[in-house]
């Protein structure tokens, strides 16, 4: 392949001195287009590495970041603070809120840590079964990173020194109403407290304000959840009314905040088994999302305009 | 030390190429392959220096076998997860179950066996996406197999920990594979993989798949004989690949249909006995599962050969392509293979001591069919 290319720039009389593997193509387009139709080869020939847990950088460097990307940039203009918490490598548990009736937060945050992080690092994110359940869904969600929440994928992809992403409010936050929008839900059973202890890394806690208003849960119909085996049937104010449409997330203006690391490694080594040791981290993660939300609120202002 | 080994199962692949790599050598242990069936040329010709016994393992025949020729290690490698077509579902359960029953009751009654080696597969993981996505010999599944040759094979090892229970003295290795594949056996993955131009996958779906290579599957087996590992373990080539991916590079395009078309699909090509795949290789292909196997390092002392990437690549290399030959027309780049003469073979045996052995050989495939009405 770079024989080829050299090929090209040599009998090339416009390239001047420099690596010509590095030369960058005319125009922006077109440069996205011959991206986009080398990686659709790829496909087409199954040349491209998964990893154990179904993990596709290939697919999702391609065909799911470039979608996001718009939409972190364009849609929901993300402002990015205190990235430099996170680490440049090594395992580190990041551990976020969770709302906005969609999981758009992890995807927003997936995007954060690939676009604003120098490493460029790539999130995984542990999500809830269901996700696995359904069809389409369950492999794209592997293909994008995600894995699903429980103990020993958490500590197997720490321990791998991967950045591991948890939402521990699960379902309870994300499909909250929309009164309660900013108030942080019980924090699970203080799982990943256990699985950061264990594999001794930092717990990074990250705040994120503008997911709560993309899709304002008004109500949900618990019948209806029930015959579609959901944990909640949402009603927005343009779903199901507006039909497909409803699927058009509201321009919220966003802010992700990473908190300052909590390391674990100055704990004993057993305190993994200690529930008073993890209940109280626990507490402490969520007291201190809590009091970042109510800041970041304060310096958005405008819901929408930011 | 194994002084006298019998292996069952020796008309299939898996079978007769590990009578040929044990008894190969001359001054090795005594080899003694046993089936119900005559095994034809080629499998013959995999046993080398062997002996063969014709018994049925149902029959309390395999006792005095066992007996007279003073077995001191018996490997069962003819548990099956071939699911056959349903007239052969209650035969392949009978040899399965049964076949192992009486086998663990012969080991059981005899005094001179020490070690058994009983094949598994990764099948008894069930495949449900509620279960972790890396599997350890740990791991309790969420869901266990309910019904064909994943259910035997739960059997089985529910079999074996009453035998471990009541004769603590004999050493019990339990390997579990991951699919085989390979250039010489046929599985129903095989000919799932076959199917040509399209293959259908479950639509939504697209399950991480995990292989071993036939001859390291022989390779694992003829360590777990000769070595001391006493336990269960996982046995899977490294890395995943997912079911349209594996497809692609098959050169096949995978064509989605819903769930239920994909069971009569199965069910069709059987009678029709072009192909055909059974539920639980339809449920295998949309959920998918990943293994560890830092004990199979550690514990066994195996490193594979083939990753599940180059074990598939050296079955695939063999299929006839048309989407390879469509590109060479267009001048598109294959994604790169190694050479199939680039891959060691097992050559030696890991104990200091046992003598050299010449690769297994590797045919062309051989249309074999055993007891169990399956392919060798």
């Amino acid at each position: 392949m770079s024989d080829h290319r050299a090929g090209a720039a040599a009998s090339d009389p416009g390239v001047g001195s420099g690596a010509p593997s590095q030369e960058p193509l005319a125009g922006g387009w077109q440069d996205t287009l011959a991206g986009l139709l080398a990686a659709t080869r790829r496909r087409l020939t199954g040349d491209y590495e998964v990893d154990d847990f179904g993990y596709d950088p290939d697919f999702h460097e391609n065909f799911v970041l470039p979608p996001l990307r718009l939409l972190f940039e364009r849609w929901f203009r993300v402002q990015v603070q205190g990235i430099e918490n996170l680490p440049a490598e090594g395992g580190a548990l990041v551990v976020a809120n969770h709302s906005g009736t969609v999981p758009m937060d992890a995807a927003m945050l997936t995007v954060a840590t690939r676009d604003h992080h120098p490493q460029q690092r790539a999130l995984r994110t542990l999500a809830a079964n269901l996700a696995f359940d359904l069809p389409v869904v369950g492999p794209l969600a592997r293909k994008a990173g995600a894995t699903l929440a429980c103990h020993p994928d958490a500590e197997r992809l720490l321990g791998r020194g991967e950045l591991v992403a948890v939402f521990p409010e699960g379902f309870k936050g994300i499909g909250k109403p929309y009164q309660q929008r900013y108030r942080l839900q019980r924090f699970g059973r203080g799982g990943f407290v256990s699985a950061a202890l264990q594999q001794r890394v930092p717990i990074i806690p990250v705040s994120i304000v503008g997911a709560e208003e993309t899709y304002p849960l008004i109500a949900s119909v618990p019948q209806l959840a029930r015959l579609f085996g959901l944990p909640y049937f949402p009603i927005t104010p343009t779903f199901p009314l507006l039909g497909p449409l409803g699927a058009v997330p509201l321009p919220s203006k966003w802010i992700i905040e990473f908190g300052e690391p909590i390391p674990t490694d100055t704990y004993p080594q057993d305190a993994a088994e200690d529930p008073m040791v993890v209940f109280n981290l626990t507490d402490r993660v969520r007291e201190s999302i809590q009091q970042t939300l109510y800041r970041l609120l304060v310096q958005r202002g405008h819901p929408f305009f930011g | 030390m194994a002084s006298t080994v019998l292996v069952t199962g020796v008309t299939r692949f898996l079978g007769s190429s590990l009578v040929g790599l044990l008894a190969a050598g001359g001054n090795g242990p005594r080899v003694i392959g046993v089936d119900a069936a005559l095994p034809d040329a080629r499998a013959r010709e995999r046993m080398g220096a062997a002996e063969f016994i014709r018994a049925d393992i149902r029959s309390p025949l395999i006792a005095r076998v066992i007996d007279e020729a003073r077995v001191d290690t018996v490997v069962h490698a003819s548990t099956s997860v071939t699911p056959a077509a349903g007239s052969q579902r209650t035969l392949a359960k009978e040899m399965n179950v049964l076949g192992t029953m009486q086998l663990l009751a012969a080991c059981q009654r005899s005094d001179r066996v020490e070690n058994l080696i009983v094949r598994s597969t990764a099948a008894v993981y069930g495949g449900s996406p509620r279960d972790p996505a890396v599997l350890t010999e740990d791991s309790e599944p969420r869901a266990l197999p309910t019904s064909g040759p994943a259910r035997d094979a739960v059997d089985i090892e529910g079999y074996l920990r009453g035998f471990i229970r009541r004769r603590p003295d004999v050493r019990v290795a339990v390997p579990r594979f991951a699919e085989i594949i390979g250039p010489t056996v046929q599985t129903p993955l095989t000919r799932y993989f076959s199917l040509s131009p399209v293959v259908p996958v479950t639509f939504g779906r697209d399950a991480r798949l995990q292989l071993v290579h036939e001859s390291d599957a022989v390779a694992v087996l003829a360590t777990l004989v000769t070595g001391d590992f006493a336990g269960t373990v996982n046995v899977a080539g490294d890395g995943v690949l997912t079911v349209t991916q594996a497809i692609h590079r098959a050169g096949r395009v995978p064509v989605p249909v819903l769930p239920n078309v994909m069971g009569l699909l199965g069910s069709g090509l059987r009678r029709l006995k072009l192909s055909g795949f059974s539920p639980e290789q339809v449920e295998l292909l949309s959920h998918g599962r990943t293994l560890d196997t830092t004990r199979l390092r550690e514990q066994v002392g195996v490193r594979l050969d083939f990753t599940t990437e180059e074990a598939f690549a050296d079955f695939a290399d063999r299929l006839d392509h048309p989407v390879r030959a469509l590109s060479s027309l267009l001048g598109i780049p294959r994604w790169g293979a190694r050479q199939p003469n680039e891959y060691p073979l097992p050559t030696d045996l890991p104990v200091p001591g046992e003598p050299s052995v010449p690769t297994v050989p590797r045919p062309d495939r051989p249309k074999l069919i055993s007891i169990d009405g399956g392919l060798a």
